[in-house]
């Protein structure tokens, strides 16, 4: 590991100077982000802090480049959404986590959404099959806040009676379409929302009325 | 080369946990799926552990995709803390990833555990990590894969209940006293791992963290907290866990799980906890509160 991580900052300075580095401790930073990680999904409607910052390339907020570090490899074909694809975060996640580029929606393990309401509809994401639902689509959408939106009221496991969360600027359908992803039970996508240096978990099993 | 990045190494030459971080990045992202499809068995690329099958590998390979600088380990077999099993685990995560190790599990931030809940109720942000040896709860019914796992996508454990009642049929009662199958967040039929069924009650509505992880099977499956379990059983057979007429020997817990001891040839017997952190903190109250009560009674005189 030692002698892979010399010859990656090497690349760096020959390959593109503007290319944003990935974590500084590979290791336990990505330890610590998968324990918020797992915190977030296992109590959904709490925000998680991560407590650790780096400066993430664009369009990326913190939060949702040191998810894509943690948890993305040559094995998670991920799509991204238009303003993703274009910008600097598409080259340093091929460089970083040597992501695998999904074709579409459809054919993703990952999805990472920065430009929420521009997002496919939810059904057009792998929903996973009745036999292997783990293989569905993970969403990662980055929104402006996890809070100050319009308020919304989440129950299921992880949540001791009810949550009230006010995720910011999601597309109008986008309670509807979870309320019939909730249908496909145990079939089903699952998301993080990311906001800054915070993340929050809404996985298949949570019921959400808006 | 930074200091940063040298710190991730130890003499040891392993890597910090021993799992390469590509492997682990594979069981986490196996984990997050296991917490959203409660009671679900995720199948993921167990690795070869230096430690035999059957003795918590899969336990291992969990703990050491969640375990970080900052936690405290606690390590239990059959709800004791010195056991063999229990100690060697304990000593792989001293030396690869050269964690705080504790006996308490209040102190505890992951608890790996083979055969026991601990009596100490969990907290919340608590990791309770089972070592599982078979994760199919329908083997017994049908041994193969694709036979069960239509029953486990189509909710069809009807079979299930027909053992259940078939013991009923046969002994009066149902006769399964650990391992006891329970359905998660009222939808996939999970087994519990070999825990008495005593502990079943404990794994609903835990405010903790529930992973389960199964090395031989390659299998990972999860609780999350605050979820319904519930353990099968029959409307005029409702599920009820064991009891025992007398206390604990040592520190006379009449709520714990009792181990039978065998204490001589002649077939004396006692019974103690099998939460020995449980016992023990008891004792320690009880030695106090004697001390006391002791200093009490002497100023008084």
């Amino acid at each position: 590991m030692t002698i892979q991580s010399s010859t990656s900052l090497r690349a760096v300075t020959s390959y593109d100077a503007s290319l944003k580095p990935g974590f500084i401790d590979p290791v336990f930073d990505a330890q610590a982000v998968f324990r918020a990680s797992l915190l977030a999904t296992a109590y959904p409607g709490r925000v998680v802090s991560l407590d650790r910052s780096f400066t993430a390339p664009r369009p990326f907020s913190p939060a949702t480049a040191a998810l894509c570090l943690t948890l993305m490899d040559f094995e998670t074909p991920t799509w991204l959404d238009h303003q993703t694809s274009c910008a600097e975060a598409a080259q340093w996640l091929g460089f970083h986590c040597g992501l695998a580029v999904a074709e579409g929606p459809m054919a993703a393990r990952f999805a990472i959404v920065t430009d929420p309401l521009t997002m496919p509809r939810l059904f057009e994401f792998h929903p996973g099959n009745v036999e292997y639902p783990d293989r569905s689509t993970t969403l990662i959408i980055q929104v402006p806040s996890l809070t100050e939106g319009p308020p919304t009221a989440w129950t299921g496991p992880g949540i001791k009676t009810s949550a009230t969360v006010g995720i910011g600027d999601l597309p109008f359908w986008f309670w509807s379409d979870w309320d019939l992803n909730g249908e496909l039970y145990p079939r089903g996508i699952d998301v993080l929302f990311t906001n800054g240096n915070a993340l929050m978990g809404l996985p298949r099993t949570i019921t959400v009325e808006a | 080369m930074s200091a940063s990045i040298t710190t991730n190494h130890n003499d040891s030459g392993y890597n910090f946990a021993y799992l390469d971080e590509q492997t682990k990045r594979m069981i986490r992202r196996s984990l997050l799926k296991a917490l959203s499809i409660p009671g679900y068995q995720v199948p993921f690329g167990g690795r070869e552990m230096p430690l035999a099958y059957g003795w918590g590998t899969g336990g291992i390979q969990v703990t050491a995709a969640v375990i970080g600088p900052d936690d405290r380990l606690k390590v239990i077999d059959q709800g004791a803390d010195d056991t063999t099993n229990a100690v060697s685990i304990r000593r792989f995560f001293e030396t690869v990833a050269d964690v705080a190790v504790t006996e308490s599990t209040e102190d505890a931030t992951i608890v790996q555990t083979r055969h026991r809940i601990p009596e100490t109720p969990l907290k919340e942000d608590q990791i309770l990590v089972y070592q599982v040896p078979q994760p199919e709860p329908l083997k017994k019914i049908d041994p193969r894969e694709t036979e069960t796992r239509k029953m486990h996508a189509y909710g069809e454990y009807g079979a299930m209940q027909v053992t259940l009642y078939e013991d009923i049929a046969r002994f009066g009662r149902i006769a399964k006293a650990y391992d006891y199958p329970a359905i998660v967040n009222g939808r996939h039929l999970m087994s519990p791992s070999p825990i008495p069924k005593f502990d079943n009650p404990k794994m609903e509505n835990n405010p903790a963290i529930q992973l389960f992880g199964a090395g031989r099977e390659k299998r990972i499956y999860a609780i999350p907290p605050y979820t319904s379990v519930r353990s099968l059983d029959f409307d005029d057979h409702p599920f009820e866990v064991q009891s025992w007429k007398g206390c604990c020997a040592l520190c006379g817990s009449t709520e714990s799980y009792l181990d039978e001891v065998i204490t001589d040839d002649k077939g004396s017997r006692m019974f103690v906890c099998s939460d020995t952190d449980f016992c023990n903190t008891r004792q320690a109250e009880k030695t106090a509160t004697a001390v006391a009560d002791d200093q009490a009674s002497g100023e008084e005189a």
